[in-house]
């Protein structure tokens, strides 16, 4: 039966954008984590350490994301694993996550110039006392745009899981579509619904990188 | 007297390229020596081997009853015992004044925060800028920059200090009030070595001058017989440039 | 649970892993062709252009790129036939892959001409020379180094973007796998060989834009991720 696009479908919508906003957030935060851990390795750890951080985020950059997430979905059953798609899911965009932030943190890091970890030197400070007081409190500051930034990458990433079947907001998109027959209400008002989540980011990363410059005159 | 830092035959080189070779130079106690030179003639990298940044393939430092070697790996007890101020200050800048003075004594030697808070307290005096204890970095001038990174180098109490180059940086005007505090502080007793551009502050302020030139200590002597009576062509050229 | 992994099953379906190939490439280069040229238009009116203009493209600059490119591709997709105009897979999937790109290369090409010290184009004008000549001898190459590695970065976003038009069933590598899956049962060896062809495309995406970075700035050019900053600039003139 073709249904006429209405204000309950929007409803419908939002609530398929609660779960695009729940896997953007478990995905920032499990990434984040792992970056978090892998960054300063992939900047100061030995040199095996080092290379394989690389490669594991060569290969992730290297592979879509649908890719991904379908060899989370599947190399889990693989593993006899049956989990809900939630667990695919979020494994897989928080793999992704974790790549890109660790690529930004570790720009962030290396961006800290080498005068400052000689001053640390100088005044008899231990390798992790130089990361832990002068290197990473100013790392941090520096990757508060970028990671906002990535932020957006985070949401509209999310779309792709559409593709195993998780009802998200794109999901729910698509299958408004197939009752109402109305793709330009319906996938406009998802366009939207994802823009009001990311333009917002979008600003708030520009204007504190805008302030980071300012200060820095 | 017995020197305090002693550079036995060391030599530096960056893979082919060799800095400097067979260098030896002893100071004693209490003595300033000024090292100078044209770029490129090694004498910042020969400076920055004695406190261990730069990592030496022959020969060996002594500094303070610690020795360096080539496959010397722990550098943090002679670090506690020498200071250092370089040309682009290094303050951190996420830091106050206060804090970029008192973090080294608080986490390498454990300093309660009084104490640490009453020694940046004293260093700040002796460099005049005690009413900017809880200023930030980018609120200072570079005179005063370099100033707080003397004092913060000063608050580990080392027993010898070196300067790399630390008024290039500075605007003509500002190199002064950074030279004064220098002044003070070899009137007070310390044991510095300085990589200098400043001709007449190593002539007047340092016992010793040292001139560098292609890798080798090229002359050396007191600074007043240096300066007035250089002995060889290329440091009569320098001077007179 | 003793899974023994078999990828002769998949590779059975060479043929069709190859087409796939094929399609993938040839949708990711006409998308980079026609999203570059959108992105270098764009931001030349961005700048150069009336405020009209100007806030037209950043509108547009900031919907794409603040929106999924899904969602793009299905409004393309389904949307368009609506207004009456019935577009073929492959062109719907180029068209919304053009358009995405363009939006973030306006921004990269943009960042690049604006980073052209003012004090370059002030010396080509007292040197008499037209505002096409500036651009064309002085901004050009310069800019274009100076973007070289954020703009090659956003071209494979592209390439790997290209796995998104299997939801239209666009018959690129992605969709083959789903066929070649549903027939072997070898999912994980399926995605698996998908990754792997993926993944060897990227690298010779990159390798040749290397080669291109070599011939056409005659020096070694740097592809990390971070916009590069002063240092080429300065060797620019070299």
């Amino acid at each position: 039966m073709i249904q006429t696009f209405s204000w309950d479908h929007v409803i419908f919508l939002l609530r398929g954008a609660t779960w695009t906003l729940s896997l953007s957030i478990i995905s920032f935060l499990v990434g984040g984590a792992v970056a978090l851990l892998l960054a300063p390795l992939r900047v100061l750890g030995p040199s095996p350490v080092r290379a394989s951080i690389s490669g594991y985020v060569q290969i992730v950059q290297a592979t879509p994301l649908l890719i991904v997430v379908f060899l989370a979905f599947y190399g889990l059953s693989f593993l006899n694993i049956h989990l809900p798609p939630l667990f695919a899911a979020g494994i897989s965009l928080s793999i992704y996550s974790s790549a890109f932030l660790i690529e930004i943190w570790r720009g962030c890091i290396q961006a800290i110039g080498r005068p400052q970890w000689e001053a640390g030197d100088a005044l008899a400070l231990s390798l992790v006392q130089q990361l832990r007081y002068i290197i990473l409190p100013q790392a941090f500051r520096i990757a508060i745009p970028p990671t906002v930034g990535f932020m957006v990458q985070v949401v509209k990433n999310t779309s792709v899981v559409a593709l195993i079947g998780f009802v998200e907001l794109t999901r729910a998109g698509q299958l408004l579509n197939n009752i109402t027959f109305q793709p330009f209400a319906v996938f406009l008002t998802v366009a939207a619904i994802y823009f009001c989540v990311c333009f917002p980011l979008s600003l708030t990363s520009k204007y504190l990188s805008w302030r980071i410059n300012v200060a820095h005159r | 007297m017995s020197p305090i830092v002693e550079l036995k035959r060391i030599s530096k080189s960056y893979g082919a390229v060799k800095v400097f070779e067979g260098i030896s130079l002893s100071v004693k106690p209490g003595e300033v020596v000024a090292v100078i030179g044209r770029s490129g003639s090694g004498k910042s990298t020969m400076l920055r081997c004695i406190n261990g940044l730069e990592r030496i393939q022959g020969g060996e430092i002594h500094v303070a009853g610690h020795c360096i070697k080539p496959e010397t790996k722990n550098l943090q007890e002679l670090r506690l015992d020498v200071g250092m101020v370089f040309q682009s200050y290094a303050l951190f800048p996420h830091l106050t004044v206060r804090e970029n003075i008192t973090l080294a004594p608080r986490v390498v030697k454990k300093l309660r925060s009084e104490e640490a808070d009453a020694v940046a307290a004293s260093v700040l005096k002796s460099v005049g800028l005690i009413e900017k204890i809880d200023a930030y970095p980018d609120s200072l001038s570079g005179g005063q920059q370099q100033r707080v990174a003397i004092a913060r180098a000063l608050a580990m109490k080392p027993k010898v200090m070196l300067f790399d180059e630390v008024t290039s940086a500075l605007d003509p005007e500002l190199t002064g009030e950074v030279l004064k505090v220098m002044e003070e502080l070899a009137a007070a007793g310390m044991t510095m070595i300085l990589v200098t551009h400043e001709m007449r502050f190593a002539e007047n302020i340092a016992d010793t001058t040292v001139f560098m030139h292609k890798g080798k200590i090229w002359e050396e002597g007191a600074s007043n017989e240096l300066f007035t009576n250089p002995k060889t062509p290329e440091l009569r050229g320098f001077i007179q440039a | 649970m003793a899974y023994e992994m078999q990828f002769q099953p998949v590779l059975n379906y060479a043929p069709d892993l190859i087409d796939g190939t094929v399609t993938t490439l040839v949708l990711a280069s006409q998308s980079i062709a026609l999203g570059v040229i959108l992105g270098g238009l764009g931001a030349i009116g961005r700048t150069e252009g009336p405020s009209w203009l100007s806030i037209a493209i950043s509108t547009y600059v900031e919907v794409f790129r603040n929106t999924p490119l899904l969602v793009q591709l299905f409004l393309v997709f389904f949307a368009l036939p609506m207004i009456g105009l019935q577009v073929p897979v492959m062109v719907a999937a180029v068209l919304a892959m053009a358009l995405n790109l363009g939006a973030y290369a306006t921004e990269i090409i943009r960042a690049g001409i604006v980073a052209i010290p003012k004090a370059q184009i002030e010396a080509g004008l007292s040197l008499g020379l037209s505002r096409f000549q500036i651009i064309r001898h002085i901004i050009f190459i310069p800019a274009l180094m100076i973007i070289y590695p954020a703009l090659t970065s956003q071209l494979t976003l592209t390439l790997l973007g290209t796995s998104i038009a299997s939801a239209i069933s666009a018959a690129e590598l992605s969709s083959a796998a789903s066929v070649i899956e549903s027939k072997t049962f070898r999912s994980l060896e399926t995605y698996i060989t998908i990754a792997l062809i993926y993944i060897s495309l990227t690298f010779m995406f990159r390798f040749l834009y290397w080669i291109i970075g070599k011939i056409l700035f005659h020096r070694k050019v740097v592809t990390s991720k971070n916009v590069v900053e002063d240092p080429l600039l300065t060797g620019a003139g070299a």
